[in-house]
């Protein structure tokens, strides 16, 4: 499955073809603009062919040659910084251009009331508004996004998801959201259109692929303010280096002033164009990671969010849990006969198609060989579940069957003149303890007895939360389980804490709670109701599956629906942010090695004492700056599949991360140039360039 | 925020602070100090029959061979020149300060050959203030026989009264040895009287 | 050696241990906390509040606090200024000292207001008692208490949650100098009198001396003794990290510094209110190790700073411009205590230093004057600088960047790299500016690369707000007088600015609840770290340009 996605992970040949291609596009000045760092050396590339050219003409402090490859080197130094963002974006635009062929302009049955039979109107899809009303028939695209109104049908949404198997959608309840550019397969719908034309899912999806709405971060902008105050500190020291050795020569009455090259040369090892390069393509690496691990962000604040959210709300079933809870055993009251209860039980569980509701008809089939009994009286009203009555059952013959949690059973029978007794309670709780589910079954005022619902934790996930504790990442379970069932798989899985019997307030409440802690709260959600908890949460992840709602509410959709997917989704914020931060020290501690390259040449007309600064041994004055710049260059495009794939991240605690990427990006940052320095420098001997 | 309002604020606070700090703890000071302390802050003046005849914390400038001579004095005009109190601010690698100190060694050797002990660096540099009241024991020591010489007195005798004049650091830990050139030499002028 | 050591080591034992209880004091009085002193000062603090017709109670956003500095610091400025040019027709003028011109009064009414204390006059030949006292003694004392209520305006920005305002400037500043500046001061003042510092308001005083002598024909028969309130200022120049001296040639003139005791006693009173700060902030956030960290910091450096010094300084033998009483240990001991913090007051002349000895000096001023620093502005400093580490950091471990439970946001950002960039940047380019200016060499003491250091070292103590010099330099001309001036209020007040506008934002911010995941900013590695940021950061700015200097000096020389 995911194929389409996931297939854009590796670049070939043609995406680098492409990037090459964009990073002489963007050499216009327009966007050359809009990252400072690289403007700088920009202008810098400009001014240097200027020099030539004078130099050309006789105009110069520099031999015209040394003047050229300066030139040419910041020229590519830029055309790097370009492809290093080119190639970034190409993965995107591939995804985008997959997704452009399923949004077609198409004709849209329009109807002017929700109703199959209503009169329908053809139009361009391109014109439908909110709240139009459309029939799609099977074998049809969905013209725009909305709600299932009428109907229900299978539909097809790889085009969106990469995922084959069809999915059901249908009007009423939490599967009724369908979007634009997925195909009915069979029967047929009307959808209530719930976006306005270009600003579909698939629109934003698209443009969010591409990078288009890309908009900086606070982070990413703190970052560049810090990039840009360093730019603006190496443009006056280097600016400043002219006076200042005019200032010496006419002290010492000999001597030449800096050349004006090897001053810009400088400026442009200095200024942290390592990571001003890279910069951008990090901040799309990290979407394009997210992407590939087939979420969607709706905001690259979101992401970032994801690398400091310490608070998660992990639903139970399906995370912490196997989905399924199984019915394993029926507990009748005295006076009960276990058969008459096992009977009820799958009474009240026929018309309830969740996997519980399923595993109760199936025990009681295999214990008691109960059928499934076709319900063709008339009198038959199946109450579904909702989270407010925590119950679920039906009505026949004037007969109330309910199962449910105990609270919401108690309460049930306790209105109608009933009570729950001893006997049930001590049932309910050993089975809570020992991390079961207990569903109390009553008829009318009546308590029959306790199904055991069995859940199952899922293999590893202790592990996961303790890796996360090292983190400091707070894991909270919610469930709809009593306290005692909760804390019971709670224990079992290893979460630091629960929120036992959730209801959408309460879970509004809690994230609100931790907010005001000061914590930063990521959730998952489906549900409509989940809509306003959603919105709450710093990161809030929706199910594909979910309604239109919770996708709204959301801020970044996971199509694969896979609630597990916010411990990746942490994992690849943080990531985001470390390579950020790696790569911005290891391009300031560069700088050392460069001044011991250039300062010696640099200041060699003044006084050539500071020779005894050449550390390396450089060959030449010119092969020094070469070196350099040469090495400023190329480490642009070395660092370029570390800015795609990011830094290695390991869930330990935060000292344990410091002290390793500072001894690898910092203490490696000051080293590395040395080396990679005088290597080139011997080169460039060995091949008599210098 | 209102401007004006703050700036009378400011105003009003000056004058009050003036008072303070300016005014009240000055006098306090001073009123406290000529109590207890008043020949330290009247700058401790030595009387010598009843007329000033300098202060032992400022240096004074010494070109006979029969007194002990202080630090080289960089002050503008004449050297110990109180009111242009200065050092040479000369860098120690330039060769006007080399000279300057080749010359001083020079001079003190003529003044007093035969001396072959090494000179102490504090009797050729100048000193911060250009009225440096104190030279180094070595200082003291090295010219002890030219002295000596040049008033007819032993040598010994001389040793004996820079030891006398020695102050030592504080606490036996901080700051140097030092003689106090001019009460030296005040000394120095009433054994020579004996 | 043995000696050299010993001397190094207790001076800083002695320093960390006074300044441990006094830090202790100093959060208690700005918090307005009841204390052994509060019975006698808190009327006292009262009674100004009264007299200048403010309520204390009275909460500022940090805009009005910043306005509050600005239009007190300007009023400040106007009366230093007029005092100076009218001072021959004032009282207390024993030596009938004249007016002072434009640009020298202009230099010192902003050196004083802005805490640097540069002196481009001497004392004894220029200023008048009643300048002194009323002018320069009062900015001493209230300069430091500006320094002092930014600092805790900046605290009250970690320790507030979800609020404006960050306290009130009035009740800070007044906090600052009638609990703490005016009786430290007091006290000192009086142990160094008991030393043999002057206090008087006497005539200065002719005294014959012992062996007159012949100066190009003139026989100097006496001597004039320079009188005047000295003490009073000098313990109040040391304390509040100001250094003008009372006398020209600062703590080095022996009626202001005369034995090793009132050396030590001042060396001390350098570093204490920085140090005590330290301490204080560490009270203040409730997480004592959180000062002692910025205080590991600056150790480390001042340490280090100090050892190369003394090798550099004690190797060379070098007693050029340094006093017998001192030697070469207690004057290189000052010279870095004096340039670690910003207080600039010498006691030897540092243009006399070797060049690396004098390389370690402009280092500590080009570091930003964080290695203890200005009262109150030191901490600051160095606070903007761990926001940087912090930010930095918070990068490597996959958070957004976060500081005593703020998070670091663009803002903060923005400000605490204005903090840094505002001094470095003057430095260099009023450097620059000087090197070109013509007539600029005249200026100069020395030539080739001392003379270049000459200027850098003007520019780094003027945009540090130090005041020490590399005193070759003729710095009393239109030139030097305005383009320091300008460098000295660049340095001072653009920093201020943002460490309030960093107090009011954080002040609103929640507080971020620790986890492990936070980086911890009281232990090791993170005091490693914010090292590595001051010195890389200092480095990278300076260079090239002490490459030009005493580098070129030290490897050029011929020995």
């Amino acid at each position: 499955m995911n194929r389409r996605m996931k297939s854009n992970g590796a670049l070939t040949g043609r995406m680098l073809l492409r990037a090459v291609g964009d990073s002489f596009r963007k050499l216009a000045p327009s966007t050359q603009w809009k990252n400072p760092v690289m403007f700088v050396v920009y202008i810098a590339a400009i001014l240097t062919l200027v020099f030539y050219f004078s130099a050309l003409k006789g105009a110069s402090d520099t031999d015209p040659d040394f003047i050229l490859a300066i030139s040419l080197l910041l020229w590519f130094t830029v055309l790097f910084a370009d492809f290093a963002e080119a190639i970034a974006e190409g993965r995107g635009k591939a995804q985008a251009d997959s997704l452009r062929r399923a949004k077609r302009n198409i004709l849209a049955h329009k109807l002017d009331r929700p109703d199959f039979e209503a009169r329908s109107v053809d139009v361009d899809s391109e014109r439908l508004i909110l709240g139009d009303f459309v029939l799609v028939l099977a074998g049809e695209q969905v013209p725009a996004d909305g709600d299932v109104v009428v109907g229900a049908a299978s539909v097809d949404e790889s085009a969106i998801t990469g995922e084959s198997a069809p999915v059901i959608r249908e009007a009423g309840g939490d599967r009724s959201a369908v979007t634009g550019g997925t195909t009915v397969l069979s029967d047929r719908l009307v959808v209530r259109v719930s976006s306005m034309p270009g600003d579909s899912f698939l629109d934003r999806m698209i443009a969010m692929v591409e990078g288009a709405s890309r908009q900086k971060t606070p982070n990413e902008i703190a970052l560049q303010i810090l990039l840009v105050a360093l730019t603006i500190i190496f443009l006056v020291v280097c600016a400043t280096l002219l006076p200042y050795s005019v200032f010496a020569v006419a002290q010492l009455g000999r001597g030449a002033w800096v050349s004006v090259t090897s001053l810009v040369a400088l400026l442009v090892c200095l200024a942290p164009t390592t990571i001003g390069a890279l910069l951008s393509s990090i901040g799309i690496a990290g979407m394009s990671r997210l992407n590939q691990a087939n979420v969607l962000a709706m905001s690259g604040r979101a992401i970032e969010a994801a690398g400091d959210v310490d608070v998660l709300l992990l639903d139970k079933t399906g995370t912490i849990t196997l989905g399924n809870r199984q019915a394993t055993a029926f507990l009748p009251l005295d006076g009960v006969e276990e058969r008459e209860l096992a009977d009820v039980a799958q009474l009240s569980s026929l018309a309830d198609e969740t996997p519980e509701g399923r595993s109760i008809v199936v025990l009681a089939k295999e214990e008691f060989n109960i059928r499934a009994r076709t319900l063709g009286q008339s009198s038959i009203v199946f109450v579904p579940f909702t989270a407010q009555t925590r119950m679920s059952g039906v009505d026949i013959d004037g007969r109330r069957i309910r199962k449910g949690a105990s609270e919401a059973v108690r309460r049930f029978v306790e209105e109608q003149g009933g009570a729950m007794d001893a006997q049930c309670q001590r049932i309910v709780e050993s089975i809570a303890r020992s991390g079961g589910t207990p569903l109390v079954v009553a008829r009318d005022a009546e308590i029959l007895g306790v199904i055991h619902l069995k859940d199952i934790v899922k293999h590893g996930v202790k592990e996961r939360f303790e890796d996360l504790r090292k983190m400091g990442i707070k894991t909270i379970m919610i469930t709809g389980d009593n306290p005692m069932t909760a804390a019971a798989i709670a224990a079992e899985s290893g979460v630091d804490d629960f929120l036992a019997e959730a209801t959408p307030e309460s879970k509004l409440a809690m994230i609100r709670e931790y907010q005001r802690k000061g914590h930063l709260v990521a959730m998952t959600g489906d549900g409509t109701n989940d809509a306003p908890a959603l919105a709450q949460a710093d990161v809030a992840v929706a199910m594909n599956t979910g309604t239109q709602a919770a996708k709204e509410a959301g801020n970044m959709v996971d199509l694969d629906s896979n609630p597990t997917k916010l411990i990746d989704i942490v994992r690849i914020g943080k990531q985001l942010l470390m390579t950020r931060g790696a790569l911005t020290t290891f391009s300031i501690a560069n700088d050392v090695s460069k001044y011991f390259a250039i300062i010696p040449p640099l200041f060699l007309g003044i006084y050539p004492a500071l020779g005894a600064l050449n550390v390396m041994g450089l060959h030449s004055p010119q092969s020094a700056i070469l070196s350099a710049v040469i090495y400023n260059a190329l480490i642009i495009v070395a660092l370029i599949p570390l800015a795609l794939k990011g830094v290695k991240y390991r869930e330990v605690p935060a000292a344990v991360l410091l002290k390793r990427n500072l001894l690898l990006y910092g203490v490696g940052g000051l080293i590395a140039p040395f080396l990679a320095i005088k290597a080139i420098d011997l080169l460039l001997v060995a091949f008599g360039l210098a | 925020m209102n401007i004006r309002k703050t700036l009378v604020r400011s105003l009003l606070m000056l004058l009050v602070l003036t008072l303070l700090c300016g005014v009240l703890y000055t006098l306090a000071v001073t009123g406290v100090a000529q109590l207890f302390f008043p020949r330290q802050a009247n700058g401790s003046i030595i009387q010598k029959n009843g007329t000033a005849v300098g202060s032992s914390l400022i240096g004074q400038n010494f070109t006979d061979p029969g007194y002990f001579w202080g630090r080289p004095s960089a002050t503008a005009d004449y050297p110990y020149n109180v009111l242009a109190s200065a050092g040479s601010n000369l860098s120690v690698t330039s060769g006007d300060e080399a000279a300057a100190v080749q010359a001083r060694i020079a001079y003190l050797r003529d003044a007093d050959p035969g001396n072959e002990a090494a000179v102490p660096v504090d009797l050729v540099t100048a000193s911060a203030s250009g009225m440096d009241p104190d030279i180094s024991v070595a200082g003291a020591l090295y010219q002890a026989g030219r002295v000596a010489r040049a008033r007819g007195l032993a040598a010994d005798s001389l040793a004996k009264l820079v030891a006398e004049h020695t102050q030592g650091r504080f606490l036996g830990i901080f700051g140097e040895e030092r003689v106090n050139v001019l009460e030296l030499n005040i000394a120095l002028d009433a054994l020579a009287r004996q | 050696m043995t000696n050299l050591i010993l001397q190094s080591v207790l001076f800083v034992v002695l320093v960390v241990l006074l300044a441990w209880p006094l830090g202790r004091y100093l959060w208690k009085v700005m918090e307005g906390r009841k204390t052994w002193t509060s019975g006698i000062f808190v009327p006292v603090e009262r009674l100004v509040h009264r007299l200048a017709r403010i309520d204390p109670e009275e909460e500022m956003d940090w805009k009005q606090y910043l306005a509050a500095v600005g239009i007190f610091s300007a009023v400040c400025f106007l009366a230093v200024f007029a005092l100076q040019l009218l001072q021959n027709l004032l009282p207390l003028n024993p030596q009938g000292m004249s007016g002072l011109s434009w640009h020298l009064a202009l230099n010192t009414a902003v050196s004083f207001v802005t805490n640097t204390n540069w002196q481009s006059y001497s004392g004894e030949t220029t200023m008048s008692y009643l300048t002194q006292m009323l002018g320069l003694a009062v900015q001493n004392f209230v300069s430091a208490a500006v320094g002092l209520a930014v600092l805790f305006a900046l605290i009250r920005g970690f320790t507030r949650a979800s609020m404006k305002t960050i306290g009130n400037f009035w009740q800070d500043l007044v906090r600052g100098i009638v609990h703490i500046l005016l009786p430290l001061s007091f006290v000192l003042a009086i142990l160094l009198v008991s030393q043999g510092v002057v206090q008087n308001f006497g005539d200065y005083q002719q005294v014959s001396v012992l062996q007159p002598f012949v100066s190009n024909g003139t026989t100097i028969a006496s001597q004039t003794l320079p009188m005047g309130p000295a003490a009073s200022q000098i313990a109040i120049k040391q304390l509040g990290t100001n250094g003008g001296g009372f006398f020209g040639v600062n703590s080095a003139h022996p009626f202001e510094n005369p034995t090793p005791f009132s050396n030590l006693l001042e060396m001390l009173s350098i570093l204490l209110l920085p140090f005590a700060c330290c301490f204080a902030f560490g009270y203040a956030v409730r997480q004592k190790r959180q000062g002692l960290a910025l205080l590991a910091a600056m150790l480390v450096i001042f340490v280090a700073c100090l050892a190369f010094a003394l090798y550099f300084e004690q190797s060379a033998g070098n007693m050029e411009g340094k006093e017998t009483r001192f030697g070469i240990v207690d004057s290189s001991l000052w010279a870095v205590t004096t340039t670690a913090a910003s207080n600039g007051s010498v006691n030897a002349m540092h243009d006399s230093f070797t060049p690396l000895g004098g390389l370690v000096l402009l280092v500590l001023m080009q570091l930003g004057e964080v290695v203890g620093g200005g009262v109150g502005s030191g901490l600051y400093g160095m606070i903007a600088f761990a926001l940087m580490a912090v930010f930095i950091a918070g990068l490597m471990v996959g958070r957004t960047p976060e500081y005593l439970g703020k998070k670091i946001e663009p803002w903060e950002m923005r400000m605490a790299v204005l903090v840094i960039l505002g001094p470095t940047l003057t430095v260099l380019l009023g450097t620059a500016l000087a090197a070109v200016y013509p007539g600029t060499s005249a200026a100069l003491a020395n030539t080739g690369a001392h003379g270049f250091s000459e200027i850098l070292y003007a520019f780094s103590s003027a945009a540090n707000n130090n005041g020490s010099a590399f005193a070759g330099l003729n710095a009393n001309s239109v030139f030097y007088d305005v383009a320091l001036a300008v460098s000295m209020l660049v340095g001072r007040f653009v920093p201020i600015a943002a460490t309030l506008g960093i107090a009011g934002s954080l002040a609103g911010k929640k507080l971020v609840p620790v986890s492990a995941g936070t980086l911890s900013t009281n232990n090791l590695l993170f005091v490693g770290l914010l090292i590595f940021v001051v010195l890389i950061l200092g480095a990278l700015s300076f260079f090239p340009a002490l490459a030009l200097g005493p580098v070129a000096e030290q490897l050029s020389r011929i020995r």
